[in-house]
C-alpha cells in the first residue's frame, strides 16, 4: 500500500483544536504518528498553501438508487461527493423502494463498495415502508449497518410512534434523524410562508410548522431519554428550542444547510424550481439566527442535503417540480461563502461542523487527524477562485440555484483510507 | 412608450406603462364606439390562447380581442390539450409557436407558470392569471374603469373586499392602483388576508362597516371555493353578514360609490342582485372595457415583437 507524505501544510484537526504547519504521513489506510521521518513515503505530496483536514462527512444525502438509476447512480453520487470533498456519506431512505430491511440496507453498501468511491453509511427507515404507523424492523435494519433511524423528508406525525422509536432506538444506541414538520401546516405548500409568499401568492409553509415539531421532538426525547438529530432546521426559533434543550441536557443535535444561509425566500421571485427546498428557504432573520447558532455550537453540523432531481422535472411548473438541490460539490465553497467570508467563523470552526461534528452525532470514528485514525484526508485550496459549472459536475443531476456562481474554497485532493481517490484538474 | 417584450404582471411595470396601455384602450373602445369595431392592426398576426385553467370570460375576451385586431386565434384549453399525455405545458408552447404564434396569452393555475414560459419562448406572453399571483389585465380593466369614470386615480380610496389570500385581482389591482396613486384599503376575514400585506403599502381592515364610508370604489372579489383548501370562514352566512354588499351598507356609502367585481360573481354572497343589478354598479361596464384593454395589450406586444429583439 501507498505510504502517502503530505507535506507542510496546515493541518487541521477539529477533533483536537490542533491547527499548526506541519507534515501528515498516511501508511496502511491510517494516519501514522507524527513521529514518522518521512523517508519512508513513496509518495510525497507538497501541500505548501494548503490547509489539510480530515475528509468531510455529508450526514444526509439522497442517492436515487436502487430504483431511480435512470436519474442518477450510487456511483455518480459517491463520485460528486469525492469531488466536494465528502470521505463519508449518509444517505436517507427515499421514496421507492424504502430502505426498511436488511437486505436493502446491503444492498446499498454493496453497490457502495463496487463504486469505491467514498464511505457510504446507510440511514434505514424508522417506520414500515415509511408509513409512520408502526416501527420498522430495527434491530435487523441495526444488524445490516445502519447508523441512524428515520422516515426521510417525510416527518413521522404520530406523536406515540416517535415516542416508541426513541425509546426502542436507545438500546441500539442510533439516533432518529427526523425532519421536523407538521405536514398539516406545510400541504401544498412550496416555499416560506412571509412577504414573498404573499407577494407571489404561492402557496406559505410558515414557520411554526417547523417549531412545533422541534419542541414536539424536543420533549420526546427528553422523556425518553432517547436520542434525536433535527435534519436541516430552519427557522430562528427552532435554533432557540434547541439551545435551551442542550442546556437541560437533552440528547438532541440538529443540522443546517449552507443553501439556508447563502439564500433567501426572495429568491423565489425567479420562480425557479431549483430555489424549491424542503425546509424552504427561509427570510433574513431566520439565516442570521442559523448563524449564530452554529457559532454558539448550538448547531454542530453542516449538511448539503444533496438531492438529485432531473433537469426534466424541476424545470416545471413550481407546484409541480420537487423539492430539493444537488449539494456534495458546492457544500464547502458555500460554507466558506457564508462563514468565512463573512467572518462569522474560522477555518477550524468550518471544518468541525463539517467533519468532526458529524462523526459525534453518527458515533464514527471519524473526523479527526489523530493517529490511528482511517487516513480520510483532503486537501483544500483555500484561496483558489472557481465557478460552479454544471457541465463540470459530477452528480447525474445538476439542480443547482449555484450554477455560474463564483466561490472560493477547492477541495484539491481527497484521500480515503489512505487512498488517493480524488485529484482537481489543475486550476486554470 | 411601450419596450416590454411580455406582460406578466403589474408589479414590474412603471406608472407611464400602465398609462400607455389605458390610453391605448380609451382609442380602440371610442373607434368602436363609433361604430369601427374590426381593425386590421393584427391582420397575419397568430395568438394563442392556451388557457390550463377553466376561464369563461377571460378567455372569450381575449379571444374576441384579438379577432376584432384581425389576428388569427389558437385557442386551446386544458380539457382538449395532449396535456392529458403527458406533455408538459412548455412543449405545448413551443409546438404552437411553432405554428407561427407570435403572442401566447396563457392562463395557468400555477404562479409563476407565465414567467416560466416567457423565458423559454420568443414569442410575447401575456398572462391571463397565474395561480393567486397576477392578473393584470384584470386590474388594467378595472382601473380603466375608475379613470373613466372620476378623471384620475390620484387621492382615490379603492377597497379591494373579501379573498385577498387567493386573489390574483387584488395583487395586480394593489400594485397597479399604488402606481397611480390611490390609496388601497384591503378589507376581509383575517384568515384570507396574507401576512405582512402592509408592506404592499396597503392598509387592513376586517370590518367592512368601518371602511365602506371612505371608499370611492368598493371591488368586491369572489369567493374562491375552487382554491380554499381548508376552512377560512364557518359559513357563507356568517360571511355574507360581515363582508357581503347590500343595500344597507350601500347606504352607509359615498353617494358616488363605484362597485365593481372581476365576476364571476356569486350573487347573495360577496354582493345581493340589487347591488350587482344598481345604479353604482359598473360590473358589466368592467367587461366591455376588458375587451378594449386586451386589444391594447395584444397591439402593444405585437408591436414589440414586429419592432425586433432590441432589449
Amino acid at each position: 500500500m501507498t505510504v502517502t507524505l503530505l507535506r507542510d501544510g496546515r493541518l487541521i484537526d477539529p477533533s483536537t483544536g490542533r491547527d499548526e504547519q506541519g507534515d501528515l504521513l498516511l501508511r496502511d489506510g491510517v494516519i501514522a504518528a507524527d513521529d514518522h521521518d518521512g523517508a519512508e513515503a513513496d509518495r510525497i505530496v507538497d501541500a505548501a498553501g494548503m490547509i489539510v483536514s480530515p475528509g468531510l462527512i455529508e450526514t444526509q444525502a439522497t442517492l436515487r438508487e436502487p430504483a431511480w438509476e435512470d436519474e442518477d447512480t450510487i456511483a455518480a453520487g459517491t463520485m460528486a461527493a469525492l469531488a466536494g470533498g465528502v470521505t463519508s456519506l449518509v444517505c436517507l431512505p427515499q421514496d421507492q423502494p424504502v430502505v426498511d430491511n436488511r437486505a436493502a440496507v446491503e444492498f446499498i453498501r454493496r453497490q457502495a463498495e463496487r463504486a469505491g468511491n467514498c464511505h457510504v453509511f446507510v440511514v434505514g427507515a424508522v417506520t414500515k415502508n415509511r408509513s409512520g404507523q408502526e416501527l420498522a424492523e430495527i434491530g435487523q435494519l441495526v444488524d445490516g449497518g445502519v447508523v441512524a433511524l428515520s422516515d426521510g423528508k417525510r416527518p413521522v406525525a404520530n406523536a406515540e410512534i416517535m415516542r416508541r422509536a426513541l425509546e426502542y432506538t436507545r438500546m441500539f444506541h442510533r439516533r432518529i434523524f427526523s425532519h421536523a414538520q407538521e405536514p398539516d401546516l406545510v400541504a401544498d405548500g412550496v416555499m416560506h410562508e412571509g412577504l414573498y409568499s404573499t407577494l407571489l401568492g404561492l402557496k406559505g409553509m410558515p414557520a411554526a410548522a417547523e417549531e412545533i415539531m422541534v419542541a414536539r421532538d424536543v420533549a420526546l426525547a427528553e422523556m425518553t431519554g432517547g436520542s434525536v438529530h433535527l435534519m436541516a432546521i430552519s427557522t430562528s426559533a427552532s435554533v432557540d428550542l434547541v439551545r435551551q434543550a442542550k442546556k437541560r441536557g437533552v440528547d438532541v443535535t440538529a443540522s443546517v444547510t449552507p443553501q439556508h444561509l447563502v439564500l433567501t425566500d426572495a429568491e423565489l421571485q425567479t420562480f425557479d424550481a431549483n430555489c424549491k427546498v424542503d425546509p424552504p428557504l427561509r427570510s433574513r432573520e431566520h439565516v442570521e439566527a442559523l448563524v449564530a447558532g452554529l457559532c454558539d455550537g448550538t448547531i454542530e453540523v453542516i449538511c448539503s442535503d444533496h438531492c438529485p432531481v432531473p433537469a426534466e422535472l424541476k424545470d416545471r411548473e413550481l407546484d409541480l417540480a420537487p423539492f430539493g438541490i444537488v449539494g456534495l460539490e458546492t457544500l464547502l465553497p458555500l460554507c466558506v461563502r457564508a462563514l468565512i467570508d463573512s467572518e462569522r467563523m474560522d477555518w477550524p470552526g468550518l471544518l468541525g461542523l463539517l467533519s468532526t461534528g458529524p462523526a459525534r452525532i453518527l458515533g464514527l470514528q471519524k473526523g479527526t487527524l489523530q493517529e490511528g485514525a482511517a487516513a480520510d484526508v483532503i486537501l483544500i485550496d483555500p484561496a483558489a477562485k472557481w465557478t460552479i459549472d454544471s457541465k463540470t459536475m459530477r452528480a447525474g443531476c445538476t439542480n443547482s440555484p449555484f450554477i455560474g456562481w463564483q466561490v472560493r474554497g477547492r477541495v484539491e485532493s481527497v484521500f480515503v483510507d489512505g487512498e488517493l481517490r480524488f485529484q482537481a484538474e489543475a486550476s486554470s | 412608450m411601450w419596450t416590454r417584450k411580455h406582460l406578466l404582471g403589474l408589479e414590474d411595470l412603471t406608472a407611464e406603462e400602465i398609462t400607455a396601455i389605458l390610453d391605448q384602450a380609451a382609442v380602440f373602445k371610442s373607434e368602436s364606439l363609433s361604430g369601427d369595431s374590426k381593425l386590421d392592426l393584427l391582420a397575419g398576426t397568430v395568438v394563442a390562447n392556451l388557457f390550463f385553467e377553466p376561464s369563461t370570460r377571460t378567455r372569450t375576451s381575449f379571444s374576441l380581442a384579438a379577432k376584432r385586431l384581425s389576428a388569427d386565434t389558437i385557442d386551446f384549453t386544458a380539457a382538449s390539450s395532449s396535456l392529458s399525455k403527458g406533455e408538459t405545458f412548455i412543449d405545448t408552447a413551443l409546438n404552437l409557436q411553432a405554428m407561427g404564434a407570435s403572442l401566447v396569452v396563457v392562463r395557468h393555475k400555477t404562479p409563476g407558470a407565465p414567467h416560466l414560459l416567457a423565458r423559454r419562448v420568443d414569442a410575447g406572453v401575456l398572462n391571463a392569471g397565474d395561480g393567486t399571483h397576477e392578473h393584470p389585465t384584470q386590474a388594467l380593466l378595472d382601473i380603466f374603469t375608475i379613470r373613466e369614470k372620476r378623471g384620475t386615480l390620484e387621492g382615490l380610496t379603492v377597497t379591494l373586499v373579501g379573498d385577498i389570500l387567493h386573489s390574483r385581482v387584488a395583487r395586480s389591482n394593489i400594485w397597479g392602483l399604488k402606481k397611480l396613486g390611490a390609496r388601497v384599503v384591503v378589507c376581509g376575514p383575517s384568515t384570507l388576508i396574507p401576512p405582512r400585506i402592509e408592506e404592499l403599502g396597503v392598509e387592513v381592515s376586517h370590518r367592512l362597516d368601518d371602511v365602506i364610508a371612505e371608499a370611492d370604489c368598493v371591488n368586491l372579489l369572489r369567493i374562491q371555493f375552487e382554491r380554499q383548501r381548508g376552512a377560512f370562514f364557518p359559513s357563507i352566512r356568517e360571511y355574507t353578514q360581515f363582508f357581503g354588499m347590500n343595500a344597507e351598507r350601500l347606504r352607509n356609502a359615498k353617494p358616488d360609490v363605484m362597485i365593481l367585481a372581476p365576476g364571476p360573481i356569486n350573487r347573495g354572497v360577496e354582493l345581493t342582485p340589487e347591488v350587482a343589478d344598481g345604479p353604482h354598479s359598473v360590473i358589466l361596464e368592467q367587461v366591455t372595457n376588458g375587451l378594449a384593454i386586451r386589444m391594447a395589450c395584444l397591439f402593444l406586444l405585437q408591436q414589440r415583437q414586429e419592432a425586433g429583439d432590441p432589449q
